[in-house]
């Protein structure tokens, strides 16, 4: 079942067109990445779907519904611009921002000692925000955003901000969310933690949806059947053996380890690009290339662009 | 709602916490408190410069018998009219002219004080007590000795010294007047302060969440509109509570004061004759007690307490002001969404403000001639009634000016609020560029 649904959302600011035409659907219990360059609508999208600003056309539908206005309260939303009040002390502050979710002061007040002492930050509950650097308003940040244990979490760029640590401890906590049976969108350039975390993700580019799908198959369509052979022996008589079929692509050679990236086109397989190098080679290793989502990103981005600015 | 009440709270309570509010808070009353207890210590100081007082008796009962003291010295001119003297006051050398009527032991303000200064309490106590208990002493030999309860009850009078003061042109004029002009003065100026004061507390406010991008926290769980009125109210909140501990306190330093500085019947005097118009309602208690003995000076107490309305000015300045500060609150918070920083308001807010300024000039002006046609719209135009009705209230505004005044005030502030609104929630969102007036006027077309 699909937890979030955006169908054929437009929004137009004044002289440009932020999102066109863009439909994605968020599976439940699932963790779903909105990739993109900057500027491509991604934060307009997320803020179209937490009810921050309205679309021009289209709809959005949640946990099975047109959207209502109290979803709000069942959506945990961390926006990428997040600041706090800089006069104000940490643990009054987090209280206000879950009082605002909807928590009365007690059940906040409790919530919230859980969650200090797990991410043992207990000892800011009386500093000033404005004594905290950065990486620690994020986690104050992050901490409010989820403490109301909404079903659906909304992330814009949850890691920026911090340092590996910290950005570590976030990613776990994200993932412990999701086995506890919340949906998680976000949206992110750390394309790491894409493959680390992400099931499925959609590639907004130019405010269109240009690459949406589960994140093996994603990388599967982008996988061009090039194989990496590791041997030992002579790479002219493995070159030599190959035929029409298959092309070289590119080779490095290591401590008298071979490794051979090598395509194979459609009018062949694996299977017999094996049978076709065991006789002159002694395989080590045999493994189909998988283009990480760095490439894959790179790739999809550049080619949109090249074949828009043509057209 | 409850959401607004959420923000509403914590507006409140950080600015109430706040050390610059508990300062102000303080600071001000004494400031007011000084400005009224000052002059009323100034004028009950000792003098020591040698004065005398021409006196025309025209009941013939006084000759020689008002005491003179120290530096006080009394002369009696005979066949003499006020109109004679004032011709040639200046040249003639007195300090004031004493008339008294000739009915003055049945009617105590026929004792007037003509002087080109403002007499001093310690003068115009000093005569009508003299004149008091001459009087007294008078009625006192045309009774009987048996009986005295009766007798002391029956003679009891008061004396009530009118000052009235001649300017240069021969006019006369009653002190009150200037008392009616200051609460007007002072009164709309406040409204002014205030609202430009509160007003841009908000701006400031929307700008410090827009730069701290707390805002974006904030919205994804409260409707813009929602943060915009908590803190439009919240700091509503905060400017009565501070207007009524204003209030309070500078009551209770003065009439502390008053009893410090002045003895009982200087003070007496003083609070009903002279400096503040609050003091005059504070001595609306005493006049109800005295009223049963004395009910000539009572009945014109009462009748000078109802031209200034209390009641009617201090709830029209409170709902004028609110109305105002509502009204100009949400154009602030709309300005405030569309910059970035707070250097960046200067060009934005001129609009906002000139409405506000215009309003202090015709205030200026139309207190000479408040009947004229330029007060009278002004009064009654939203974007400056809540200054210019606060001008004209204590001088009496018919009740239908008031209440179409009221009524347009509450309108525009409702639509103003509901235009500022969709600014606002557009403004909030963009950041890194200083925007136009026409481009705000787009955002309010914006759907959603």
């Amino acid at each position: 079942m699909d937890i979030l649904i955006t169908r054929n959302i437009e929004k137009r600011f004044s002289n440009h067109l932020a999102l066109d035409d863009v439909s994605i659907a968020v599976p439940q219990g699932t963790i779903y990445g909105l990739l993109g360059p900057n500027g491509a609508g991604k934060t307009t999208l997320l803020r179209i779907i937490n009810q921050i600003t309205g679309p021009d056309r289209g709809e959005v539908h949640c946990f099975g519904r047109p959207m209502q206005a109290n979803d709000i309260y069942s959506i945990g939303y961390l926006p990428e611009e997040r600041g706090l009040y800089k006069k104000m002390k940490v643990g009054e502050h987090a209280i206000y921002l879950a009082r605002l979710k909807g928590l009365s002061r007690p059940e906040a007040l409790k919530r919230l000692k859980f969650w200090f002492e797990k991410l043992e930050i207990q000892g800011w509950w009386n500093k000033k925000i404005e004594e905290l650097s950065k990486g620690m308003a994020q986690k104050i940040q992050f901490v409010v955003t989820v403490i109301h244990e909404p079903k659906l979490l909304i992330f814009d760029e949850p890691f920026s901000g911090f340092d590996p640590i910290n950005a570590n401890i976030i990613k776990n906590e994200i993932i412990e969310l999701k086995k506890k049976g919340a949906t998680i969108l976000f949206s992110t350039h750390n394309m790491g933690s894409v493959e680390e975390m992400c099931d499925y993700i959609t590639l907004i580019n130019k405010s269109k949806n240009i690459l949406s799908g589960h994140i093996d198959q994603v990388r599967q369509q982008y996988g061009s059947n090039v194989f990496e052979l590791t041997f030992k022996g002579d790479l002219r008589k493995v070159s030599e053996s190959l035929t029409a079929n298959y092309e070289l692509v590119s080779h490095t050679e290591e401590m008298g380890q071979v490794k051979a990236n090598i395509k194979v086109n459609e009018y062949s397989t694996d299977n017999r690009l094996l049978n076709l190098v065991i006789p002159v080679a002694e395989i080590i290793g045999f493994r189909q290339v998988i283009p990480s989502m760095n490439d894959i990103f790179i790739q999809v981005v550049q080619e949109y662009n090249k074949t828009h600015r043509q057209s | 709602m409850s959401k607004i009440f959420l923000v509403l709270e914590r507006e409140f309570l950080t600015r109430v916490r706040k050390k610059s509010f508990i300062i102000m808070t303080i600071l001000a009353p004494l400031l007011f408190a000084g400005l009224m207890v000052v002059p009323m210590i100034i004028a009950t100081m000792d003098d020591t410069k040698e004065r005398s007082i021409a006196v025309i008796d025209d009941s013939g009962l006084f000759k020689n018998k008002i005491t003179e003291t120290e530096y006080l010295k009394f002369v009696y001119l005979d066949g003499v009219t006020v109109s004679d003297i004032q011709s040639t006051f200046s040249e003639s050398g007195y300090y004031a002219v004493l008339y008294i009527g000739s009915m003055v032991a049945n009617t105590p303000d026929a004792v007037i004080l003509y002087s080109d200064k403002q007499p001093s309490m310690d003068i115009t106590s000093h005569i009508s007590s003299a004149i008091k208990n001459e009087i007294e002493t008078q009625k006192l030999k045309t009774y009987d000795i048996e009986n005295l309860d009766d007798i002391l009850k029956s003679i009891k009078t008061n004396v009530r010294v009118r000052t009235i003061k001649w300017s240069k042109d021969g006019e006369a004029k009653e002190s009150s007047s200037e008392l009616v002009f200051g609460l007007a003065y002072i009164l709309s100026f406040l409204v002014y302060m205030l609202i430009f004061m509160f007003g841009s507390q908000v701006m400031r406010g929307v700008i410090e969440e827009k730069t701290s991008r707390v805002v974006e926290v904030i919205v994804s769980s409260v409707k813009p509109f929602q943060l915009m009125m908590g803190k439009i109210l919240g700091i509503a909140a905060v400017s009565l509570l501070q207007i009524v501990i204003w209030l309070i306190l500078t009551f209770g330093l003065v009439s502390a004061a008053g009893s410090i500085f002045l003895d009982s019947s200087k003070k007496v005097v003083a609070q009903k004759e002279t400096v503040t118009n609050l003091m005059e309602q504070a001595g609306v208690a005493q006049t109800v007690t005295e009223a049963a003995d004395q009910p000539s000076f009572a009945n014109e107490m009462m009748t000078a307490l109802s031209n200034i309305n209390f009641v009617l000015i201090i709830g029209g300045f409170i709902f004028f002001f609110i109305g105002g500060y509502l009204l100009y609150a949400a154009m602030f918070a709309a300005v405030g969404s569309a910059v970035d920083s707070e250097a960046d308001t200067q060009q934005l807010i001129l609009p906002v403000t000139i409405p506000l300024i215009l309003a202090i000039v015709v205030m200026v002006s139309g207190l000479k001639s408040l009947d004229g046609s330029l007060t009278f719209w002004f009064s009654i135009i939203p974007f400056t009634s809540p200054i210019i009705m606060i001008t004209r209230l204590p001088y009496g505004v018919p009740t239908w000016e008031l209440a179409l005044s009221a009524a347009l005030l509450v309108i525009s502030f409702v639509a103003i609020t509901w235009l500022a609104a969709k600014i606002y929630r557009v403004g909030i969102l963009l950041y890194g560029k200083k925007h136009t007036w026409k481009e705000m006027w787009k955002w309010i077309k914006y759907k959603n």
